[in-house]
């Protein structure tokens, strides 16, 4: 019942038991004046006086009413409607007025209050610590992923990949099919998908048996295999699982579920096919040797056992051991020379600039020791600055440390120099110094000394050292200018055609591009894309630009440039961008819009070989373009002369914006893009274009939800609807 | 008067085949075993020529090559090295021992001979 009615109620009763209350008195009054005197006042001044009580006491009951009201009924209720408040907005508290026991309450609440937010705060604050330490993590892996010298990537169970290393990247692109290693993309491009499957399976055979009557749980932690990949190179794979909680999925190890695999990769083609060049060339030692020995061995004893047949049988027998030794010889030569570069490849030593190992040495052979205060000066000279070392840079550094330091203790010597110049196929290093020097038995004990300085030790000593990266060292007296030196040749190396080690680096915030563990969950069941929520559906973006507006009339596309969006993140690393040789001339209004000349186009591979390289970029994707009808135009009309079909669904942004901005008179992309607040900078190519187009995309995709458009199937119906959609090419 | 030759090697199925063809040049020719032997008759013999081995047993070739070059008495003497040690390093530390030619085996007897002349200019 409402207040106020409950209040009317209140003063009613009060009212009617006053005028009960009254009217018994007159009654009273009346009875007991019909026995008495009567005089005094008429009944009309009684009835006055009567109803003027009546009406005075009725308005003291009432005001009563309401002041009590005021205070016990309405305040609370009030209160009620505060503290209503303030579970939607925590920062209020109730204010202290009213009654004293409505202010005890309402200090009540405001302490309940304070509780309740400085819980919330405190709740926050976990959330946000335990949020910053797992980027940490995060960047610390992926940070050490990325300086890994070998390949490695992280997939779910479907085969997605969730992170990789550029090592990766590098080993596992390029074949001619454009397959390419990215986010969300299905390592089973690159490997047999029936092989994976083998293995986790003996991974988990492994782990069924090792638990079959034993105590301990013996989980087989990985498993090795080789295979070739379709660009044609051997890879050795260790593939480990990774183990969660989650019993949801099927396959389990040891009682875990499996929700991914790591691979880790090693490119074995160039070391395996060492491996069988040293294996063939012993062989044809062996096998190529067998055969002039035998001749040799014949003719020989042919000459011993008959020393008595004519001369020019034997002249016969002594031209075959002859000629025979001679081919032997020969091919000795040959397979040493084949071997000795093959020696030098061995895989504990790395390839070193040489002025840079001499650099690093003289800065080592200066540093201050403990209890030394002089310092050896260091110079270095003659030094060639293309020469490549491939030595145990570590140990070489130790070497010449040791030496110096040796000569400094020993012998005094105030300054050494160093110097390497490349002599033919050899590197030769040189430690020299004036002065004082050794003989020549001492020097070669230093040489085979294990390297002992103060407080460092080495159990190799210089010698081995040298030997290990398979060069040679002596000690050497310059006799004319009394300089002694420590020489050593080493096999000078190849520049090394290795990898650069490139960190991407995340821009401010962002979270680095090379994972996405938020897709660990994501799984190939089959539920039609139409359904999908635009949200987590992966796409890619992506435009061309042509020689002209009409695909039809014989104008072709000269570029395609297109990156891919997973996971609600546009991956500006992993890009398609390509020229294509239209094999036609270029109209000088087109070249005015896109900038591209003739000239960048010929020698550009053509339409037929990029279309099926970007097919397989934007493979499993829904594709996404401004203005789409024009580009998907262009690639429908190359369906009959490549053989490549685009099926996957289309999402227009032009009729995206359309859809949202029903009133706009412009839907250009610059357009778009300002009024979504998305900075437009390297126009009019397609990469630059289809960034654009990326970006606004995803600042739609929260303006669609708003608007109650959220799958798929819902934003193609809407793109249908709308205007534009009527225009057709 | 002829020069004289010594053949360092501990082959001897090596040192026969040279001795005897040194020896039909006109050359006189004598021979050590080892390392040792070969300093100590480098030192006591002064030839002119001395084919050196490498792979010998007390002291290898290459000691032997420093330990006469770091003698002034002995700076006539001329140094073959003949050896099976054939990697390019080697060949450049034996050069750079002061040695004045160096053959790896197996070898032309042809070739041996006219390195030997060049050698000893005649």
């Amino acid at each position: 019942m409402g207040s106020v009615r409950k209040l009317a109620l209140a003063a009613t009763a009060l009212c009617l038991s006053v005028l009960v209350l009254v009217a018994t008195t007159a009654a009273v009054m009346l009875v007991s004046e019909s026995d008495g005197s009567g005089a005094g006042r008429t009944p009309e001044e009684r009835v006055a006086m009567l109803c003027v009580l009546v009406f005075v006491g009725c308005a003291l009951g009432c005001w009563a009413l309401i002041r009590l009201h005021a205070l016990y009924v309405s305040a609370p209720l009030r209160m009620a409607e505060e503290l209503l408040a303030t579970v939607a907005y925590g920062r209020l508290r109730l204010p202290d007025e009213g009654a004293p026991e409505l202010r005890a309450l309402g200090r009540a609440a405001n302490q309940l209050l304070a509780v309740r937010d400085a819980l919330e705060a405190d709740v926050a604050e976990r959330v946000r610590e335990a949020r910053a330490s797992l980027e940490e993590e995060r960047s610390r892996l992926a940070a050490l992923m990325a300086d890994l010298s070998q390949s490695v990537v992280v997939c779910n169970l479907d085969g997605r990949v969730l992170l990789y290393n550029q090592r990766a990247k590098q080993e596992l692109s390029g074949s001619a099919d454009g397959s390419t290693l990215g986010l969300g993309r299905s390592i089973y491009t690159v490997f047999d998908r029936a092989l994976i499957e083998h293995a986790i399976e003996r991974l988990q055979q492994a782990s069924r048996e090792s638990t079959v009557g034993t105590e301990g749980r013996k989980l087989l932690g990985s498993l090795q295999f080789v295979t070739a990949t379709p660009a044609g190179r051997l890879l050795r794979a260790q593939l480990s699982p990774v183990l969660g909680g989650d019993r949801e999925h099927g396959a389990q190890i040891g009682g875990l579920a499996i929700t991914g695999f790591v691979l880790v990769l090693d490119d074995v083609t160039t070391s395996n096919e060492r491996q069988a060049r040293r294996d063939a060339l012993i062989q044809s030692l062996i096998e190529g040797g067998r055969g002039p020995l035998g001749s040799i061995r014949a003719a020989a004893e042919m000459l011993s056992d008959f020393s008595d047949m004519p001369p020019r049988q034997r002249d016969r027998f002594l031209t075959v051991i002859r000629d025979e030794a001679r081919a032997l010889s020969k091919h000795l030569e040959n397979a040493a020379g084949a071997f000795s570069s093959d020696l030098r490849e061995r895989w504990l030593l790395e390839e070193i600039l040489g002025s840079e190992l001499v650099e690093v040495a003289a800065r080592r052979i200066t540093e201050p020791r403990p209890n030394e205060r002089r310092i050896l000066v260091v110079k270095t000279e003659d030094v060639d600055e293309d020469l490549w070392l491939r030595v145990d840079s570590f140990g070489l550094l130790q070497a010449l440390r040791y030496l110096a330091l040796r000569l400094q203790d020993e012998y005094q010597v105030r300054e050494v120099r160093l110097s390497l110049t490349r002599e033919g196929q050899l590197a030769q290093l040189d430690l020299s110094w004036l002065g004082t020097f050794m003989n020549n038995e001492t020097a070669m004990s230093w040489l085979q000394d294990p390297m002992v300085i103060g407080s460092e030790s080495s159990p190799l000593s210089v010698g081995d050292v040298i030997e290990r990266c398979s060069g040679e060292i002596w000690f050497q007296r310059v006799r004319v200018s009394h300089r002694a030196m420590f020489r050593t040749m080493l096999p000078a190396a190849a520049a090394p055609k290795d990898l650069p080690r490139v960190i991407v680096a995340a821009e401010e915030g962002e979270r680095p591009e090379f994972y996405d563990f938020d897709i660990f969950r994501w799984s190939t069941a089959s539920h039609e894309l139409d359904d999908c929520t635009l949200a987590e559906l992966s796409y890619t973006v992506f435009d061309t630009e042509t020689t002209g507006l009409q695909p039809s009339a014989g104008d072709e596309i000269i570029q395609i440039g297109a990156t891919r969006i997973v996971n609600r993140r546009l991956l500006r690393h992993e890009c398609f961008d390509q020229l294509i040789d239209p094999c036609r001339r270029l109209s000088p209004q087109s070249i005015e819009v896109h900038g591209i000349t003739q000239d960048l186009l010929t020698g550009q591979p053509t339409i037929e070989t990029i279309l099926p390289q970007f097919r397989a970029f934007c493979a499993d994707t829904i594709l996404v373009g401004h203005n789409a009808a024009f580009d998907m135009r262009f690639l429908q009309l190359k369906e009959k002369q490549t053989g490549i079909r685009f099926d996957q669904p289309v999402l227009d942004t032009l009729l995206l914006a359309a859809v949202l901005h029903p009133n706009q008179r412009t839907h250009k992309l610059e357009a778009i893009a300002e009024r979504l607040g998305v900075s437009v900078f390297g126009r009019h190519t397609a990469l630059g274009d289809a960034m654009v187009t990326g970006e606004v995309f995803l600042k739609m995709l929260p303006l669609l939800a708003e608007m109650g458009i959220k799958t798929l199937r819902q934003a193609r119906e809407a793109s249908e609807k709308t205007f534009h959609a009527r225009l057709k090419y | 008067m002829s020069k004289r030759i010594l053949v360092a090697d501990d082959e001897q199925n090596i040192v026969i085949s040279i001795e005897f063809l040194l020896r039909r040049e006109g050359f006189e020719v004598t021979v050590a075993n080892d390392g040792e032997e070969a300093l100590a008759s480098v030192r006591a013999q002064k030839p002119d020529l001395v084919l050196l081995d490498v792979m010998m047993p007390k002291m290898n070739g290459f000691d032997v090559c420093q330990a006469v070059r770091a003698d002034p008495d002995l700076s006539a003497t001329r140094i073959l090295m003949l050896t099976a040690k054939g990697r390019d390093t080697e060949v450049s530390k034996g050069l750079g021992l002061g040695a004045d030619g160096y053959m790896t085996k197996p070898f032309s007897t042809k070739e041996l001979l006219s390195e030997v002349r060049k050698l000893l200019e005649v």
